[in-house]
């Protein structure tokens, strides 16, 4: 299961890219399992009233697929000991077959003591950064 | 109306024990896509050396964001949530989450910020196991526009 291993990685590593497509589909199954049922995500209607381009994914969602890049990485999702981001621009999901593209890129930006690694994402939809700031610390098997 | 920044260091009392159930965590991992099957196979968890199936890393959020409402209701702390946004989140895992932990999240006011004309309030939910075991800490920053 596991892919790599602390003696693989160097500072600048870079981790497989991924690109997801995010639907209305999505936005509602997160909804249902996570109990946030903002209705931004959701309803247009909403989404517009309160000044949004149309709807908008949950920032959780976008912070949970950016999370999957650094788990299939290192093979393990419990691996993951610190995770944090900051929301700057949201992901605007249309209401068509396609959604929304959000492209994944992590590096590993730091070595840290107990064969930890800080990986260091860029999330990005239409080209622009919907994540900043986004950091994950995890442990690697020796 | 800006936060009032004697709410800092408020906590409020631990929320009911939430069960952590292995259909749950498998519901969670395929609404975000992730197909991991130790997020659903207790075989293939405890072969990664899991005595059950764990959680994905973000999952934490479905009892925290129930907890840290706490805070919304406290008549004191006035934020306007027809205004408001996520402007950050952080996770500390001690351990991950597994099937048949029973949690309990306990909510904490960390800092109050008025910066740009924005109040940012910053909740800290630390999640442990009924029996005192550390498991996580969930930090929030929710941004009010245009309040402070």
């Amino acid at each position: 299961m596991t892919t790599i291993s602390a003696t693989d990685v160097a500072v600048g590593t870079e981790l497989p890219e991924q690109v997801f497509s995010v639907t209305r589909a999505d936005l509602v199954r997160y909804a249902g399992a996570s109990g946030d049922f903002n209705p931004i995500h959701w309803n247009e209607r909403v989404a517009t009233d309160v000044g949004l381009p149309d709807v908008i994914a949950h920032g959780m969602f976008t912070m949970a697929l950016a999370a999957r890049v650094v788990t299939a990485w290192v093979g393990d999702p419990g691996a993951v000991v610190d995770y944090q981001v900051r929301f700057s621009r949201p992901v605007v999901v249309p209401d068509d077959d396609a959604g929304a593209e959000v492209t994944v890129r992590g590096t590993v930006g730091a070595l840290l003591e107990d064969d930890r690694v800080r990986v260091d994402l860029t999330v990005t939809s239409g080209g622009e950064k919907v994540l900043s700031l986004a950091r994950a610390t995890v442990r690697l098997p020796r | 109306m800006a936060l009032d920044r004697a709410l800092v260091g408020r906590s409020y009392p631990p929320s009911a024990v939430y069960e952590v159930g292995r259909a749950k965590l498998a519901e969670f991992a395929t609404a975000i896509g992730s197909e991991d099957p130790v997020h659903r196979d207790p075989e293939a968890a405890r072969a990664a050396g899991y005595p059950d199936v764990i959680a994905p890393p973000t999952f934490a959020i479905v009892l925290t964001l129930e907890a840290a409402n706490v805070v919304l209701t406290d008549p004191e702390v006035e934020l306007d949530y027809s205004r408001v946004v996520h402007g950050e989140q952080r996770f500390t895992h001690h351990r991950p989450i597994r099937a048949g932990d029973r949690l309990v999240a306990t909510t904490t006011i960390d800092a109050v910020r008025s910066i740009a004309g924005n109040d940012l309030l910053t909740t800290r939910v630390d999640v442990a196991t009924e029996d005192g075991e550390a498991v996580c800490s969930a930090t929030s920053m929710l941004v009010a526009r245009g309040t402070a």
